[in-house]
C-alpha cells in the first residue's frame, strides 16, 4: 500500500477563524474514503488545501508525492466535484462533457453517455436552466468518468432524487472495481454511503477526529437499554458518548464491549443496539459538545 | 446488512448459505469480488475479505486466471459447522425466553413437536 495524499500539521486560518487545524494523516492508493462532518467543519477547506486551490497556513501536502499547488503532472491525475461548481454562462451539458477530456487524460466518453442516459440529463439545455438535481448530475458524471486517479467528490449531489443517487453509488462501486482508484468522499447522507466507504475521517470544528477503518468502527459503540438503575450500574466505569432516557428506562451510548460484557449486559436484563456510523458522528461531532459545555457552565 | 457485525463475517456467511442451500454446487464459480460489491452495494475491498475467509477456510479456492470455485466437500464441512453452532445460537436464546415466559421444557418439546407435524 502506498499513500496518494499525506497531509501533516495542516492548518488554515481565514482571520482569527482556523478552519482546518493542525490536521495529519494519510491516504492509500485505490481506496474509497469519506470525509464526514457537519457543517462548517472545514471538510470543503480540506479539499481545497489538498487539490492546490488554496493556500494552507502552516503544515505540508504531498499528493502523489509532491506539492499539489500550480503542480499540473499532480493536478491533472486529480479531479475535484464541488457542490459550488459554476459553468459559464452560455454553457450547456454537451459543452461540459466536451470539454471534460482537455483536462482528464482518463476520460470515458462510451462511459459518460452511459451515465448521461441513466441521469436523463438533457444536453441542449442552458445549465442556468437546470434544477439543482440536473446540476449535481453533471458533476457526478464528470466525477466517475473522467477516471482521475485521485478524485474529490464535496457534497456531489445536492438536489439528486433517491434513485439518481443509488444510481451514483452503484456505478461508482461497479466502476471502481473494473477501475480501482483514491475516491475521497464527502457526504451528510451517511446512512445511504457507510457500507461504501473503506475508511473513515471524521472532521469537527477543523479538528480530526477519527481516522480510522470503516470495519473497525462498526461495533466501535454501542447503546445500553433498560431501566435506569441497571444501566447506570453497567456504565458506571465507562466513558458515556450520550445519554437519553424516559422515566425509569434510560439508554446509554458507549464504546466497544467484549463478549463477556455482552454477557454481562443479558444477564442484568439489558438491551444491546450497535450504533450506525452515523449515529457515532452525530453523537461525536454533536451531543458530546453541548454536555462539555453544561458541565462548564455547571 | 446486520450493523452489529462486520460486513465481510456477513458476507462470507451468505456464501455460505448459498453453498449450503446449493444455490452454489461445489466446484462451480463463485460471482467475482467485484459482482459481491456491487450486488450487495458494499466495498469491493471488504467483499474481498469476506471471499478470503472462505478461501482461509478452504470452502473456497482460486483458480489462477479464471476465479473463485466451491471446494469439493465444502457443503459437507459447512453443514458440520453450522450443527456444531446450533445449540448456542439457536437451542440456548430459545431456553432463555421460555424460562423469561413461563414455558417449562416439557411445553417447549411439545410445541416443537406441533411445529414438526404441522
Amino acid at each position: 500500500m502506498s499513500a496518494v495524499v499525506e497531509a501533516s500539521h495542516l492548518t488554515r486560518r481565514f482571520g482569527d477563524t482556523t478552519a482546518v487545524d493542525d490536521i495529519s494523516f494519510s491516504v492509500q492508493k485505490n481506496t474509497i474514503h469519506g470525509l464526514l462532518g457537519r457543517n462548517g467543519a472545514g471538510k470543503t477547506t480540506l479539499m481545497q488545501l489538498l487539490t492546490g486551490q488554496d493556500f494552507a497556513t502552516r503544515g505540508e501536502i504531498r499528493v502523489f508525492g509532491e506539492n499539489p499547488v500550480e503542480n499540473s503532472g499532480v493536478l491533472k491525475n486529480v479531479c475535484f466535484i464541488k457542490e459550488s461548481q459554476r459553468y459559464p454562462d452560455e454553457f450547456k451539458p454537451r459543452h461540459v462533457f466536451t470539454s471534460a477530456p482537455w483536462f482528464f487524460p482518463n476520460w470515458d466518453a462510451a462511459f459518460a453517455d452511459r451515465l448521461i442516459a441513466d441521469f436523463r440529463l438533457p444536453l441542449n439545455r442552458r445549465i442556468k436552466k437546470l434544477s439543482r438535481g440536473q446540476l449535481s448530475a453533471i458533476g457526478v458524471i464528470v466525477g466517475l468518468a473522467s477516471r482521475a486517479p485521485l478524485t474529490f467528490f464535496d457534497e456531489p449531489y445536492l438536489g439528486l432524487d433517491a434513485v439518481a443517487r443509488q444510481i451514483f453509488y452503484d456505478r461508482l462501486l461497479e466502476d471502481y472495481g473494473d477501475h480501482p482508484r483514491t475516491v475521497i468522499l464527502s457526504t451528510h447522507l451517511i446512512d445511504e454511503v457507510s457500507n461504501l466507504l473503506e475508511h473513515v475521517l471524521v472532521i469537527d470544528e477543523g479538528k480530526l477526529l477519527i481516522d480510522e477503518d470503516a470495519e473497525s468502527l462498526r461495533g466501535s459503540a454501542t447503546t445500553v437499554v433498560g431501566t435506569r438503575q441497571g444501566v447506570d450500574a453497567f456504565v458506571a466505569d465507562r466513558e458515556v458518548l450520550h445519554r437519553d432516557g424516559i422515566g425509569g428506562l434510560a439508554s446509554v451510548t458507549v464504546g466497544r464491549l467484549s463478549p463477556q460484557d455482552r454477557a454481562r449486559a443479558a444477564e442484568m436484563g439489558l438491551e444491546l443496539s450497535p450504533v450506525s456510523l452515523q449515529q457515532l458522528v452525530v453523537r461525536l461531532t454533536g451531543s458530546t459538545q453541548t454536555e462539555t459545555a453544561l458541565e462548564q457552565s455547571a | 446488512m446486520d450493523e452489529s457485525r462486520p460486513i465481510f463475517v456477513q458476507i462470507a456467511e451468505l456464501i455460505e448459505n448459498d453453498i449450503i442451500a446449493g444455490a452454489l454446487p461445489e466446484e462451480t464459480q463463485v460471482p467475482s469480488t467485484n459482482e459481491f460489491a456491487a450486488f450487495h452495494r458494499i466495498n469491493p475491498a471488504t467483499a474481498g475479505k469476506g471471499v478470503n475467509v472462505l478461501v482461509d477456510d478452504g470452502i473456497l479456492y482460486k483458480k489462477r486466471g479464471i476465479g473463485m470455485f466451491v471446494a469439493s466437500g465444502a457443503r459437507e464441512r459447512l453443514v458440520a459447522k453450522r450443527r456444531d453452532r446450533f445449540q448456542n445460537e439457536f437451542i440456548a436464546p430459545l431456553i432463555v425466553e421460555a424460562e423469561k415466559l413461563g414455558i417449562d421444557k416439557t411445553q417447549v418439546i411439545d410445541m416443537i413437536r406441533k411445529e414438526g407435524t404441522a
